[in-house]
């Protein structure tokens, strides 16, 4: 036995995480849902905007959390999805002129497809190499959406322009307010389904096969059918966030979509916690909002800020926001006593 | 065919800091079974601080030598203060680690020296080699540096007993610490070791794609896909890997219509996603044997 081996049999990619303590309990969940749909409210419409990328990078962190919390396989790629989203519903607006609402689903689909399909040569990967995979892939992507081939359909380098949505119905609110519960109706529909989906059968497979993949198998569990169902239902989610990134920024071009995206979503999902959904909008808060504060603080050296930031966080709370959490759950269950 | 030996050399030399960097991330692999992903940003300080050194009026070789001093120095002390307390927390908190390491050095190497890019010197020349038209001097000094290291490693490893020890800790901890080994130092000197090697292919390659702090974003990703392709519990392999991704790079840029230099990258990863379905493992590395 080497190093190697041992880690592979002893250490799985994430710790198991008891079921309840992935979910919110219910008041705490109305109380932010309250939140989330008083505030737009009270604040200006740059403001909404920067809530409404909360959300839709709060959707692609929690996709990622089902793929690695859940099913326990890494992801370095999740930009290579959100593009593919973003651009599916950027070409049906502007070229097919569809109705936005519609593209989402279409994005989605499209989106879960294409993670089904990667997710067939990923069965043989773990651990790093599938890290690495995911990285080429994410990698890759933004000088194929530059391709002169697809350049009729996406604008080559150029680029798309969006439209943005006004509000239906003769309502009166800005489009940025529109969107943002637009987006928040969507959110939380996802976040429901996913938290169900995790409680499920298909969800129960899937942790199975994260703490365990051989005892999954002996237990009937069908690993490679879970594992790409996974990657797909991901990848899905991801698409359609970036479907509603592309309506709400009004514009997709491929040097959007690096590996720095993909990396911030990583970052979004380890300081909210692996494995925790509702960590997921922490998450997202940090990778949107930190990098400005450590912009405020310094600007020739505002990386520098991001990563010490970065560093004080895993230190402090390896667990990310779940820890925080669990300690404040504690310290409620003390002071009712 | 004058073409394609060309091709092939020049792949060769590419190949050769390729080589470098797969090394570097191999050495760290086997110390802490993580990639260092902040590989990359390490080497280009290193070649930044020779770059100053020589500034200062240091020779060529001084300045190479108190780099790799430097950097050998800037390893271990990144290793104690940064990396010792995350050794039991979970592997993603460990990378989201490097990532910050990634952001950190790099934002401060363009504070310190700014984002233009700069001249660097090769002490090899870089005039023809032997004559010949096919390489330069500088790129067959390239591909010197990198088999010599690979020699002195291999002595390191096989012949002294620090070079034992460090085996011993990498392929079991716990029994290498029963009879007598430090293992956590023998980590922090893997990381000194790497950072020398890293900073090596730094100063190599910094004369042919210029000084500047994003210069190693490419070359580390090719060093992953060296790494992984010649499997990473193998240097041996690495090096080999590294010279394999370096032709197959240049060959593909050459030969392939439609490639070019846009579609080098994704490309070569295509080749590193089949080799990874195909034969995980990598070329020299041990397969990865499951216990249940």
């Amino acid at each position: 036995m080497s190093a190697v081996e041992d880690v592979v049999t002893e250490a799985p990619a994430v710790e198991a995480v008891p079921k309840r303590a992935m979910t919110l309990g219910f008041g705490t969940s109305l109380v932010m849902l309250a939140l989330l749909l008083l505030v737009p409210l009270f604040v200006k419409n740059f403001i909404i905007f920067q809530l409404t990328m909360l959300l839709i990078y709060g959707l692609a962190v929690l996709a990622l959390n089902i793929l690695t919390g859940g099913s326990g396989q890494f992801s370095l790629g999740q930009s290579a999805f959100y593009a593919v989203g973003a651009y599916t519903s950027a070409i049906l607006m502007e070229h097919a002129d569809m109705n936005y609402a519609l593209t989402l689903p279409i994005a989605g689909i499209i989106c879960f497809a294409f993670g089904f399909l990667f997710g067939q040569p990923a069965l043989r990967l773990s651990g790093v190499y599938l890290a690495l995979a995911t990285f080429a892939l994410a990698t890759a992507m933004p000088q194929l959406l530059k391709l002169g081939f697809f350049e009729h359909w996406t604008g080559g380098v150029q680029g798309l322009v969006v439209t943005k949505p006004d509000a239906p119905f003769g309502l009166p609110m800005s489009q940025d307010m529109w969107l943002y519960y637009f987006t928040l109706a969507i959110t939380v529909g996802i976040y429901v389904a996913s938290v169900n989906l995790l409680r499920s059968r298909s969800g129960r497979a899937f942790m199975a096969i994260r703490d365990n993949e051989i005892a999954a198998s002996a237990m009937g569990v069908d690993v490679a059918l879970y594992k790409t169902l996974a990657f797909g239902v991901s990848a899905g989610i991801t698409g359609v966030a970036g479907g509603l990134g592309a309506i709400a920024v009004q514009f997709v071009a491929p040097d959007g979509y690096t590996i720095t995206l993909a990396i911030s979503l990583f970052l979004g999902m380890v300081v909210g916690g692996v494995g925790w959904l509702p960590g997921s909008i922490v998450g997202s808060a940090f990778i949107i909002f930190v990098p400005n504060i450590a912009e405020g603080i310094s600007k020739g050296l505002s990386g520098a800020v991001f990563g010490v930031l970065l560093f004080l966080v895993i230190f402090l709370v390896p667990h990310g926001a779940r820890q925080v959490a669990m300690v404040a759950q504690q310290l409620i269950g003390k002071l009712k006593k | 065919m004058e073409l394609f030996t060309n091709q092939v050399l020049a792949g060769i030399a590419t190949g050769a800091i390729y080589a470098c960097m797969a090394l570097a991330v191999v050495m760290i692999y086997q110390a802490i079974d993580h990639l260092n992903f902040a590989q990359g940003e390490m080497a280009m300080f290193s070649t930044f601080i020779s770059w100053q050194m020589m500034q200062w009026g240091i020779p060529y070789w001084g300045a190479f030598v108190l780099t790799l001093a430097f950097s050998f120095a800037g390893g271990i002390v990144i290793e104690r203060l940064l990396f010792k307390p995350l050794a039991k927390a979970p592997i993603l908190t460990n990378v989201a680690g490097f990532i910050a390491l990634f952001a950190i050095i790099n934002s401060v190497a363009g504070l310190i020296w700014d984002f233009t890019i700069k001249q660097y010197p090769t002490p090899f020349g870089s005039s023809p080699f032997l004559g010949s038209q096919l390489i330069s001097t500088h790129q067959a000094g390239m591909i010197g540096v990198t088999v010599l290291l690979l020699i002195l490693l291999f002595f390191f490893f096989q012949y002294t007993r620090i070079g034992l020890a460090m085996r011993a800790a990498a392929s079991l901890p716990e029994s290498a610490r029963l009879v007598g080994i430090n293992t956590s130092w023998m980590i922090a000197l893997g990381w000194g070791m790497a950072a020398a090697i890293g900073s090596i292919a730094g100063m190599l390659i910094a004369p042919v794609v210029f000084l500047e702090p994003n210069m190693m974003g490419g070359v580390l990703i090719y060093g992953f896909a060296a790494a992984v392709l010649g499997g990473l519990t193998s240097p041996l392999g690495a090096v080999i890997g590294g010279f394999l991704v370096g032709i197959f790079e240049n060959l593909a840029g050459t030969y392939i219509p439609g490639v070019g230099n846009e579609l080098k990258l994704p490309i070569a990863l295509a080749l590193i996603i089949t080799v990874l379905v195909v034969k995980p493992a990598g070329l020299f590395g041990r397969p990865i044997v499951k216990r249940v």
